[in-house]
């Protein structure tokens, strides 16, 4: 795979064509990538909101089946509450959120869910994934996954070609996102429904218990938002300007520049 | 404008003109086979009759988890409730002897019934998982009459959708569509973990729906009202949880 390729780009194969032609006539991101990138960018920061809104009713976390407050929590966020039912220590209880909260999470996991369906089924037909995500196998060798990684923790600007093209790391990260961490948060946050484990009660039994689910259900949570934490420091990095121009009208240079 | 381009506004245009027309079909059809939830319109309708329809059609029937006895929980949370008001109270002083559940609206024999009546009925019993839109679990074991039974002897009429259910706190009163309301684990409960339903848990009489979260699970029940219609029942969203901003289905 030639790692110069434009994302957007599959009938530049034979294009070794010098880079700057290829610049002027092709994009970047393709529409349907910049059209569900800032979909599920929607959905993921409605869904953190509301989370935490829930979260805030019962700032503690248990294994298992079953976990309420006359049982001993793993993790205690120490957090004030909007129950006064919640006994953490502060004196005062916050105004109760959930209603809207729910609302808005389901709503916009509903959102998340189709939004990241129509994108892995046009990714796996249309060859984005194989082309742009999977990383090539001489990518994956020791030396060039270290070369990698001291480039980034050198905070080192990317190289010319990466404005065309995703390093190794970003696509192992990506993978990681878009394979595991999305179809987990999916997972264990039916897994917490009642009407849902009702149907399918194997998806919550394999996790090890609703409370279980739960914990998971923010654990991942945790993680994406580390992602987007990452993935937001490093467009800084890589030339701010240009890579939102690039996810917002698929070109990745300015004719100004 | 380019052929291009233009060719590309019409396409758009149409698909955009075929999915309008498809959703309103969509709609009708959905109505019919009972998909949409009285709190269906406003900004969170779509989602909230998305996730209402899809759990219909995927587990209509189902059966919400048992447990073994040994994953009853220990020590069961009563979530806290408003104040009981003076009528309870003097039921309570007299060990509910006079309590009793009415049975109205579209039925052959409207009726009520004592609290005896009720315990004198086929018991029903369970160990499943109540859950709180909180977050919080714990796993009882619950019995009482199937809700199903109660709607029989009263003669409920072919056309009802929905069962109402009141609680004796002012305010509080809930309603279910039939696939929640004849399910065979949706009772009437006035036993807990063996013993009579303890008051901080609902008792004498608790509705207990297990596919529902627990603040459909109301505590303290005098009155069911049948009916084919929620839009003339209070603001007409279904029950008092969309009035105070909570979803009228609480699968999830």
């Amino acid at each position: 795979m030639n790692a110069s390729l434009p994302l957007a780009d599959r009938k530049a194969g034979d294009a070794s064509n010098s880079l700057v032609h290829v610049a002027a006539e092709q994009k970047r991101h393709s529409g349907l990538v910049r059209l569900t990138h800032w979909l599920t960018t929607v959905a993921f920061f409605a869904l953190l909101v509301s989370g935490g809104e829930i979260v805030l009713s019962h700032p503690r976390f248990y294994w298992g089946e079953t976990g309420n407050v006359n049982e001993r929590p793993w993790l205690n966020l120490h957090l004030p509450s909007s129950r006064d039912t919640v006994p953490t220590g502060y004196g005062y209880v916050l105004p109760d959120q959930n209603g809207w909260s729910r609302y808005l999470h389901f709503q916009a996991a509903w959102l998340a869910f189709a939004t990241g369906l129509l994108y892995v089924l046009w990714g796996i037909f249309e060859g984005h994934f194989r082309r742009n995500v999977f990383p090539d196998s001489s990518a994956l060798s020791l030396k060039e996954l270290g070369g990698s990684m001291v480039r980034h923790l050198r905070f080192e600007r990317p190289g010319k070609e990466e404005a065309w093209s995703y390093n190794v790391l970003q696509r192992l990260s990506y993978l990681l996102v878009i394979f595991v961490l999305f179809p987990l948060m999916i997972w264990t946050g039916l897994a917490m429904s009642l009407g849902f484990n009702a149907a399918f009660p194997l998806a919550v039994r394999l996790l090890g218990g609703q409370q279980t689910a739960r914990s998971l259900h923010f654990i991942v949570t945790g993680l994406l938002a580390l992602f987007v934490l990452i993935h937001v420091v490093m467009v800084f990095l890589a030339g701010f300007r240009s890579r939102m121009r690039a996810m917002i009208t698929g070109r990745a240079d300015s004719p100004r520049e | 404008m380019s052929e291009i381009s233009r060719r590309k506004l019409i396409t758009t245009g149409i698909a955009v003109a075929a999915g309008a027309s498809g959703i309103a079909a969509g709609a009708k059809i959905a109505q019919r086979y009972g998909l949409i939830p009285p709190d269906s319109r406003g900004l969170y309708g779509p989602g909230e009759t998305l996730t209402y329809a899809a759990q219909r059609l995927l587990g209509r029937s189902a059966k919400a988890r048992e447990f073994p006895a040994s994953q009853i929980s220990a020590n069961p949370f009563a979530n806290e409730v408003d104040p009981l008001g003076d009528d309870f109270k003097r039921l309570q002083a007299a060990n509910f002897v006079d309590w009793r559940i009415a049975v109205d609206g579209m039925a052959t024999r409207p009726t009520s019934f004592s609290l005896a009546e009720i315990r004198s009925f086929p018991v029903s019993s369970q160990m499943t998982m109540i859950g709180c839109e909180e977050g919080w679990t714990y796993i009882a074991e619950w019995s009482g009459v199937p809700l199903s039974y109660i709607l029989d002897r009263v003669g409920a009429l072919p056309q009802v959708r929905y069962v109402i259910y009141r609680s004796i706190q002012k305010d509080w009163w809930e309603s279910i569509d039939m696939a929640d309301a004849m399910h065979p684990q949706t009772i009437i409960a006035h036993r807990m973990n063996g013993v009579d339903l303890p008051v901080p848990f609902g008792g004498p009489l608790r509705l207990r729906v297990p596919r529902q979260l627990g603040y459909k699970n109301v505590k303290y029940i005098t009155r069911l009202t049948l009916t084919d219609n929620l839009k003339s029942f209070g603001k007409g969203l279904g029950s008092a949880a969309p009035e105070g901003g909570y979803a009228w289905y609480a699968g999830i």
